[in-house]
């Protein structure tokens, strides 16, 4: 099975370790998951903030290539890609004029006929059918399943039934043998892009969070989204200063949460890559009873 | 009610957005589930609800007023708004719309000269590689405010724990990144 597949410039970066985990279970599953040939940046929040008109071209170049290059199914792991994807594509196809000045701007046709799928619909899709066979660990301790806004919203591009109480991820790692607990910040924002220009705001915003997740006793955080990601796990010493307090708590991605349960070794997973120790939640997992 | 036209007269801000964008204000009922909900409520100076409101009202010095708010810089198009909006508001395309009005016509908020450095740093390092390079952005964006040592106690851990990446990974072809920003700037002006 091969797939189409959109990193975006985070999992090259500062989220490298959402790209290898994904790979990782990919791999162990027999999905092959090959990037779209010579992909440019979605233009994320920068782009939609300053000129809507870049913020719909930009994805559609990407869009365009992975057309020509045949794909049928791209996976988009981040959750802010994935918004931007799936906005440019919904906005193509629903207006004539919007196609007709993006192609001029990209120099490319654009046909819309790649599917874009969260992390979730991939999971769902080509991971869940076959996952009971590699499982062969529980996770074994309590998790908060933190959505943040993109994934959950807007509906039409998430595609969640629930958007204010989504469930998706809570399946996955039931699978993993973990215990999600019910908690109120699952679609809170974290702070997103304002890691830099108001650490103060993605302070606040993530120490909700992360108090709350500690108050109901979660023993891991789980994201699937590199921002979400940076500023719960990155921006930890702003969090405690704002808390006053320390929460140890550590954050992982989805698939590095799914590739233990695998057993995959930790260091194909990218778990030391990580501001706050990942121990904690490794030190939980017993083997699975047959 | 249609304000009288003539052809030296510009369309007022309202009747520009809902061309552009086709969000009509007139739809808010004022519920203000989108201001409850907003997890930045509380560091706005006009409220989402408020926004829709001005809109609605056009007082004189309305434009003036929602272009120069921080409130529009604020908004993290987290969508909680418009996902609880009895009426389908679209209001994150609102604040998108009214910052880019915002910057065209140089009325940004003095408090939110960084966010907006941030937004230009980040497109100005797509233009160049075609791909957000994460120290690339920090190191410009430092450039443009100034705050030289903001998180530089960051960038040792981050290195070791291989998060940061100064080898900026590019688009073979960054020609044809530069030609599309450089379209898209031309059209500006024309028909939106």
């Amino acid at each position: 099975m091969k797939l189409g597949f959109y990193p975006g410039c985070s999992l090259e970066g500062s989220s490298k370790e959402y790209s290898q985990s994904l790979l990782a279970v990919a791999e162990k599953c027999g999905v092959t998951l090959e990037e779209i040939d010579d992909w440019s940046c979605c233009g994320a929040s920068a782009a939609h903030s300053l000129n809507h008109d870049l913020s719909i071209a930009l994805p559609a170049r990407t869009l365009a290539l992975a057309e020509n290059q045949g794909m049928a199914e791209v996976v988009i792991p981040c959750a802010a890609c994935y918004g931007r994807m799936a906005a440019s594509q919904k906005a193509m196809l629903e207006d004539a004029s919007v196609l007709k000045k993006t192609q001029g701007f990209i120099d490319m046709k654009f046909l819309g006929n790649v599917k874009l799928l969260t992390v979730f619909e991939f999971l769902q899709k080509y991971i869940f059918p076959v996952a009971d066979q590699y499982i062969v660990n529980k996770l074994n301790q309590k998790t908060a399943c933190y959505y943040g806004c993109l994934l959950a919203r807007p509906k039409e591009l998430t595609k969640l039934e629930r958007p204010e109480n989504p469930m998706e991820m809570e399946a996955v790692l039931e699978k993993a043998g973990a215990t999600p607990i019910d908690w109120a910040f699952k679609t809170e924002c974290c702070g997103a892009g304002f890691s830099m220009s108001r650490t103060d705001i993605v302070a606040k915003l993530s120490g909700k969070i992360l108090e709350d997740a500690a108050d109901r006793g979660a023993e891991s955080i789980i994201v699937a989204c590199p921002m979400c990601h940076s500023n719960l796990d990155l921006r930890r010493p702003e969090i405690k200063k704002q808390l006053k307090k320390d929460i140890n708590i550590p954050v992982l991605f989805i698939t590095q949460a799914l590739g233990l349960s695998m057993g995959i070794p930790a260091k194909d997973l990218g778990l030391k890559n990580h501001l706050v120790s990942t121990g904690k939640a490794v030190s939980c997992i017993v083997k699975k009873e047959a | 009610m249609e304000k009288p036209t003539d052809k030296t007269h510009t369309p007022s801000l309202r009747k520009r957005m809902e061309l552009e964008i086709g969000v009509l204000p007139s739809h808010c009922y004022q519920c203000g589930k989108c201001t409850a909900g907003c997890p930045l409520n509380e560091d706005m100076d006009i409220m989402p609800s408020q926004i829709l409101r001005i809109l609605q009202l056009e007082l004189p010095g309305y434009e003036a007023k929602l272009l120069g708010s921080l409130s529009i810089w604020l908004c993290l198009a987290c969508d909680t708004c418009y996902s609880r909006c009895p009426q389908e508001v679209k209001l994150s395309q609102v604040m998108d719309f009214l910052r880019q009005e915002s910057v065209q016509q140089n009325k940004v908020n003095p408090k939110a000269k960084d966010i907006l450095k941030f937004h230009q740093a980040f497109l100005e390092t797509i233009e160049k590689n075609g791909k957000l390079n994460e120290v690339w952005l920090t190191l410009n964006y430092k450039l443009k405010t100034l705050n030289l040592l903001q998180d530089v106690n960051k960038a040792p851990s981050m290195f070791f724990k291989g998060k940061l990446n100064p080898i900026p990974e590019r688009v073979h072809n960054v020609k044809e990144i530069e030609k599309i920003f450089n379209k898209v700037r031309e059209n500006e002006g024309g028909t939106k």
